[in-house]
This record gives C-alpha cells, sequence and structure tokens, in this order.
C-alpha cells in the first residue's frame, strides 16, 4: 500500500453530510438491576458532518428528548417526566464535535455533550466508511460511535435504592449512534 | 396564580389544615391558595373503574388541572403518608402521559404531634408525586409537636419556620411562573 493511499484513509470525506434519520439510531444501555442491561432509543435525531477542503470536520447532533422510545408507554412517560430528561424544559440532547480524528475505518471524536444544560466534554470511538454511491446516485457514508457516560454528571440522577444493597439503575450509561449519512448537494 | 392546597388529613380540625392556612397568610399578593377539601371522597383506585371513575375523581384532577401550583401538608402514618392521600396521587397520576400531575409543581410540608415533623411522609409523597410525573420542589418543612407550633394570629410561631415556608411557597411560585413563561414561549 503506498504512502498516499494511506494518506487518503485518514481523512475524512469532504462535504456537508446530512443523516437519514430513518436508517440511523441514537440509542442507550444501562445496567438495571444490577444483573440486565436495559436499552432504549430515540426515534427523531438530526446530525450532520460538515468537513472542508483541508480536511478538517465538525460532526453536530441533535436529538429530540421527547421522542424517547421504550417498550412500556408508562415508563417512557417516566422517561419523559422532571425524574428524568424533563423533557418540557429541555427538550433537545445536543452533541457538537471538537476534534475528530479517522485513522483506516476507525474514528476518534472529541466533543461536548449538553443534556438538561449540562455540557460536558466526551470522548466518542467508532467506525466510519469511504463514501459510496448508491440508489439514485446518492452518495453516503456511515458513522458509528460509542462513548459512555456518567449520567449523574448530565442531571440524571434518579435511583433507588434495592432492598438487599446496590440500586436500580447504574450511573454509567453507553451512548450509542449509528447514521447514515448521505452527500448534501445544495 | 391558583395554588391548591391538599391536607393529607381527613379530621375537621387537622393540624396540616392549620399549617395550610399558615402557607396562606404568607403567599405573595398575586398568588391565592385553595384548600381542596375532597379527598374523603375520592374512592379507593381500581383500574377496572378507570374508564369512568366518577365525580370525585373528575373533580380531583379537574382542581389539579386547573391550579398552576400544589401545595400539599401531610401528616405521617406509620411512617408514611395517609393512605387517603395515597390512593389520590395514583387517581392522578393515571393514564401516565396525560395525567393531571404531569409536569405540574408541586412542593410538600409536613406537621405531626411527634418530635420527627413528619419528615418521612414528606419524603415518601415527594418520591411519590415525582414518579406521577409532578415537577416536585426539594424541599422539606418538619413541622413538629404542632399543637405548639402556631401563633395565635394562626402563622408559624417559630420564626426559622415561618422562613423556610415563605422560602417554599417562593419556590413553588418562582416554578410555577417559569414554567408558564417556558409554555408560552
Amino acid at each position: 500500500m503506498s504512502a498516499t493511499a494511506l494518506d487518503t484513509r485518514a481523512k475524512l470525506p469532504v462535504g456537508s453530510w446530512k443523516v437519514d434519520p430513518t436508517h440511523s439510531t441514537a440509542s442507550f444501555a444501562v445496567k438495571h438491576m444490577v444483573v440486565a442491561t436495559f436499552r432504549g432509543s430515540f426515534e427523531k435525531i438530526d446530525a450532520t458532518l460538515s468537513v472542508g477542503e483541508d480536511g478538517a470536520g465538525q460532526l453536530v447532533g441533535v436529538v429530540d428528548a421527547g421522542s424517547i422510545a421504550v417498550k412500556d408507554e408508562n415508563l417512557q412517560a417516566h422517561l419523559g417526566s422532571p425524574d428524568f430528561f424533563d423533557t418540557e424544559r429541555y427538550p433537545e440532547l445536543r452533541f457538537a464535535s471538537t476534534a475528530i480524528r479517522r485513522d483506516g475505518e476507525q474514528l476518534a471524536i472529541d466533543g461536548e455533550l449538553t443534556i438538561k444544560d449540562h455540557t460536558n466534554p466526551v470522548q466518542a470511538r467508532g467506525t466510519i466508511t469511504d463514501p459510496h454511491e448508491t440508489l439514485g446516485g446518492a452518495v453516503k457514508i456511515g458513522v458509528t460511535l460509542e462513548t459512555v457516560i456518567d449520567r449523574t454528571q448530565f442531571g440524571l440522577e434518579w435511583n433507588a435504592p434495592l432492598p438487599k444493597g446496590g440500586f436500580a439503575l447504574a450511573n454509567d450509561v453507553k451512548l450509542t449512534v449509528e447514521l447514515e449519512l448521505a452527500q448534501d448537494s445544495e | 396564580m391558583r395554588v391548591l392546597g391538599v391536607a393529607g388529613s381527613l379530621r375537621r380540625d387537622s393540624h396540616n389544615g392549620r399549617l395550610l392556612r399558615a402557607a396562606a397568610q404568607l403567599l405573595a399578593p398575586e398568588a391565592q391558595l385553595v384548600q381542596f377539601n375532597g379527598l374523603k371522597a375520592i374512592p379507593p383506585f381500581d383500574e377496572d373503574d378507570e374508564a369512568n371513575p366518577g365525580p370525585a375523581v373528575d373533580r380531583w384532577r379537574t382542581e389539579i388541572a386547573k391550579a398552576d401550583a400544589l401545595l400539599f401538608a401531610t401528616p405521617e402514618y406509620n411512617s408514611s403518608i395517609p393512605g387517603v392521600l395515597k390512593n389520590a396521587v395514583d387517581w392522578a397520576s393515571r393514564p401516565f402521559v396525560s395525567a393531571a400531575l404531569r409536569n405540574k409543581p408541586a412542593a410538600v410540608i409536613g406537621a405531626s404531634t411527634g418530635m420527627f415533623g413528619a419528615v418521612w411522609a414528606q419524603a415518601e409523597l415527594r418520591k411519590a408525586l415525582a414518579a406521577a410525573g409532578a415537577r416536585v420542589i426539594d424541599r422539606e418543612l418538619p413541622v413538629a409537636e404542632v399543637e405548639h407550633a402556631f401563633a395565635v394570629d394562626g402563622t408559624l410561631a417559630e420564626h426559622d419556620q415561618q422562613l423556610a415556608l415563605s422560602e417554599i411557597l417562593a419556590e413553588l411560585l418562582a416554578e410555577s411562573a417559569e414554567r408558564d413563561t417556558r409554555i408560552a414561549a
């Protein structure tokens, strides 16, 4: 493999890449009742990766907090209440990258995540694909990212002690986004 | 601004009813405290009755909906809240998505004849209200040995308690005002 090829694989694809919300997901996983992993997701997400000719890029994302989806409607409503995301007061979760590094398919992103007006730095790791022409000539890339946050640093402090010790919810929450991004021709 | 006061004791001369009246004297001029008196009429919660819960439950939910904020004053029975009060909270929490309590600003105070001032009951009530989706003020006012707690004019005799009650009410009204602004935006 030539040095030139290696260099290309370290660069982000130039252009503006808009999320295809139907084929993208933002989800979370948290240890529940000490023993198991509980997962949920957000139905409405928006994200754009903007990469200049110099290769510098920024990823910004917005999640509609009220679009949280779990398997029980009462739990869903509780997660939207002031006990958790307080969606009436804080309708969005936001992310903005401050640095993006690519090494082949590997992606490392530093950024700031805002939940309930609490903004904290996060580091996410994941993958990125090269652009690929798909149906109708649409050029797309795929980005996956994963990070673990301490939810209590973002104002998500609800918990309940268990009778034999431990708590209903862990503080560490794994966040995962899987994005299908289309080249914005405008 | 309309504050719905709810005393957890049904007794005619309830100490917690007096506590609500003491609170009413401290409210800002733009606020009015209306005391709910229908707790005893609310039937036991039964999911089978949810389709047609009856006039007492309808009235309870309507009063909550009409209020800008809720002020609960609870006694303590067996280290917890009175059954009638929990029952009323349960009715007002259903269905969760459109529940009367959802996002409603609420504060909890309490009085008892013992030396702990219903402090555990207040914690339990805050927990139940939060689980029901209310916007609960994270403050408490334990009024202990309540038979000696009031001055002749009905206010709280101890200055520190009077001050704490004022602060809780101010926080409750601020929460309600902020919510109004948010909804109007």
